[in-house]
């Protein structure tokens, strides 16, 4: 369907990521957010906490983090499109409820404006240590999406993303953009309401009684409902069969966990995003995301000088992992060079899904400013003897 | 066969009175006999139907621990979320569709101990919420721990030698933080506890009514207190009705007197009540408030 005109404004603008992004939820259709200060993502709820009254929207500053993303599970549980902000500290006491969206299977969006870490960390600074947490910081096993913005025009675009992908996988996705692309400002081009796609929430026809919240017929995602229509459902955090009743057995643990599994890594191939460019003869290629994907470009540049051939893929989705590219890639190529604001997260996916057939290059930086430009130059040059 | 199974054979079944309130696909359910939540759920059920709620716009919403599983048996639309985080799960619920009666049913551990900033800020910001706390004293289904509820000197498995450390006065705590209402009764108070949820569903604003139902498996045993019917018992002789005590004055003592009754009944604005004053005051026409239905897009 086509966004609600009342929360698009479109037009040309002069926007810094954070409140793109802002733009990009409303756009969305989001009308719910719950979250707690934190530097450098707070740009974000201000900018909707100033517009969603003249939308029917309610933002709510809740008095942690822990609420904040209980919150966003309960609004989504009423159909309201739902969405929490943060950074890594609050990141960390999400993680919690993240694990009780992912098997509730609930739509929602967590951003994290990434800083250095760990701990207090960096507050003001940026970094891109937040990666792997964004994968496997809840316990047990789950899958979700993760998407990364290289610039205020994607954080707005990306989040329309997000939104639609929450709907149709009913997984949190963590918008994950980095300090650097959250503070830039640059131009931001918002189309009109009606030439933006929505995906909204996919209720049930089933009728009360014939209803079942976790019954699949084949699907890989089950049909919704909301609360207050009728269906008085159940649904746990606990292992649950088709009723949304707890089970506690290896039985049900299997069906129950591996769909949630299964329903991502099945469709990973319409869920990733990847921009390629050179990969066509390239003897190195370099995979970056986030603020790093422009500067490696520059460094890509200085290498080339030496007549390098480089190809270059950028990592729009983080998770699910391109896999299969990397591994096609691997038999064919010298090295991956990989540079990122950590001490190798990325890196290590890369490394594991080159199976040895090519070399992985880390390039890493432990945040608080971006790589310099040369560093990723010599790696390159490096990786390509 | 013998007479008298046949004679047993010859009873007529007629359907418990709150049957259609509840799951009963799910029952028999996980409390152990003499423990006093199913007697709180009883109630709440009872309340429900002479309260004539629509139960199709009625959520509920749990925690973690044995009064955790309310949610799971009540026939609504039924949240079995987060340890603690019952109260801000519910908070979006209510948020999200602001036609929603949602009730929290939980735990003292849960909503006191491990919830308890959730529990004070609800209460701060007058979140549209009927709060019904089940407090049995202890940590039950993890064997009995210390809670923040565990009275001064009783035993629990973490304090085997007695508790030192002061509990939560929840009343107070309550009622200091904004609570419209306040209530406490033990779980024996059937018809008390009924009115009072019956009171509490019509109010609006950050609702909180205590029901105490001491752990009768291990905050009995623990303190060798006999069996959980005596301990029922004993609390419910022990018990001085004083409507409109002074919250600040409502302590409970190990094996003491407890003080139950109406402690709080105020007519305030509740959360989004105040929103909708101070954005129509400040934004005048120009505020769009969510529907009632919520902010869901539909084509």
């Amino acid at each position: 369907m086509k966004a609600d005109p009342a929360g698009v404004l479109a037009g040309a603008h002069y926007l810094d990521g954070d409140f793109a992004c802002g733009e990009g939820a409303m756009a969305a259709g989001c009308r719910f957010v719950g979250g707690y200060p934190i530097t450098p993502s707070t740009e974000v709820v201000e900018r909707m906490s100033r517009r969603f009254p003249m939308m029917g929207g309610i933002f709510i500053q809740m008095e942690d983090e822990l609420a904040s993303m209980a919150a966003v599970v309960g609004a989504s549980w009423t159909g309201t499109k739902s969405m929490t902000v943060t950074s890594g500290p609050g990141f960390s006491l999400m993680m919690e409820n993240i694990g009780l969206g992912a098997m509730m299977e609930t739509p929602c969006v967590v951003v994290n404006v990434q800083r250095g870490g760990p701990s207090t960390g960096l507050p003001t600074m940026v970094g891109q240590a937040d990666v792997m947490q964004a994968r496997w910081g809840s316990h047990g096993d789950y899958e979700l999406i993760a998407l990364s913005p290289q610039s205020p025009q994607e954080a707005f675009d990306l989040t329309i993303t997000a939104f639609n992908l929450s709907e149709i996988y009913r997984v949190p996705v963590m918008f994950m953009l980095d300090e650097c692309v959250g503070h830039m400002t640059e131009k931001v081009v918002i189309p009109k309401a009606e030439d933006i796609e929505i995906v909204p929430r996919r209720l049930t026809k089933k009728p009360p009684g014939e209803f079942f919240p976790y019954r699949v017929n084949g699907n890989s995602v089950p049909e919704f409902a909301r609360a207050g229509d009728g269906y008085r459902f159940h649904t746990t955090g606990l292992t649950h069969d088709e009723r949304g009743y707890p089970v506690m057995s290896a039985d049900c643990q299997e069906v129950c966990v591996k769909r949630l599994l299964d329903k991502i890594n099945d469709n990973a191939d319409d869920i990733i995003m990847l921009e390629e460019e050179d990969i066509d003869g390239a003897d190195v290629v370099v995979i970056a995301f986030g603020i790093t994907a422009r500067v490696a470009r520059m460094g890509i540049e200085l290498a080339a000088k030496k007549g390098i051939k480089i190809g270059f893929i950028r990592m729009i989705t983080l998770w699910p992992f391109p896999e299969k590219r990397i591994r096609e890639l691997a038999g064919k190529i010298k090295a991956f060079v990989v540079p990122e604001i950590n001490y190798g997260q990325m890196v290590l996916e890369v490394e594991r899904c080159a199976g040895g057939k090519a070399a992985t290059v880390s390039v890493p930086h432990g945040g608080g400013g971006v790589h310099d430009p040369d560093v990723i130059r010599d790696a390159i040059v490096g990786a390509a003897k | 066969m013998s007479v008298a199974t046949k004679e047993r054979m010859e009873v007529i079944e007629e359907e418990h009175p709150v049957a259609p309130f509840l799951r009963m696909d799910r029952i028999p359910h996980i409390w152990c006999s003499t423990c006093g939540i199913g007697t709180a759920v009883k109630c709440y059920a009872t309340a429900l139907e002479e309260s004539g709620v629509d139960l199709d716009k009625a959520a509920i919403v749990s925690g973690i621990g044995c009064t955790g599983r309310v949610a799971g048996y009540m026939k609504l639309d039924a949240f079995h979320s987060t340890h603690g985080r019952a109260i801000p799960f519910a908070t979006g619920l209510k948020l999200g569709r602001p036609e929603l009666l949602v009730t929290v049913f939980s735990g003292d551990g849960d909503l006191s101990g491990i919830g308890g900033n959730h529990f004070i800020h609800a209460a701060r910001r007058r979140m549209d919420l009927l709060v019904i706390l089940v407090n049995n004293f202890i940590y039950g289904m993890t064997g009995g721990q210390n809670a923040p509820t565990t009275p001064l000197t009783a035993k629990s498995s973490t304090m085997p030698f007695g508790n030192y450390e002061p509990p939560f006065n929840l009343p107070h705590l309550a009622a200091s933080c904004g609570a419209t209402y306040v209530a406490r009764w033990t779980s024996l108070h059937i018809r008390r506890l009924t009115k009072a949820f019956k009171e509490a569903i019509d109010r609006k604003g950050f609702r909180f009514i205590e029901v105490i139902a001491p752990c009768s498996t291990l905050y009995a045993r623990l303190n060798r207190l006999g069996t959980g019917f005596d301990l029922m018992q004993f609390y419910h002789h022990s018990t001085e009705i004083q409507h409109g005590a002074d919250p600040a004055e409502v302590d409970i003592g190990f094996q003491d007197k407890i003080i139950c009754g109406k402690f709080v009944d105020e007519d305030k604005p509740m959360m989004l009540d105040l929103m909708h004053e101070h954005y129509k005051k400040t934004l005048g026409d120009k505020y769009v408030p969510m529907p009632p239905e919520g902010g869901w897009l539909h084509e």
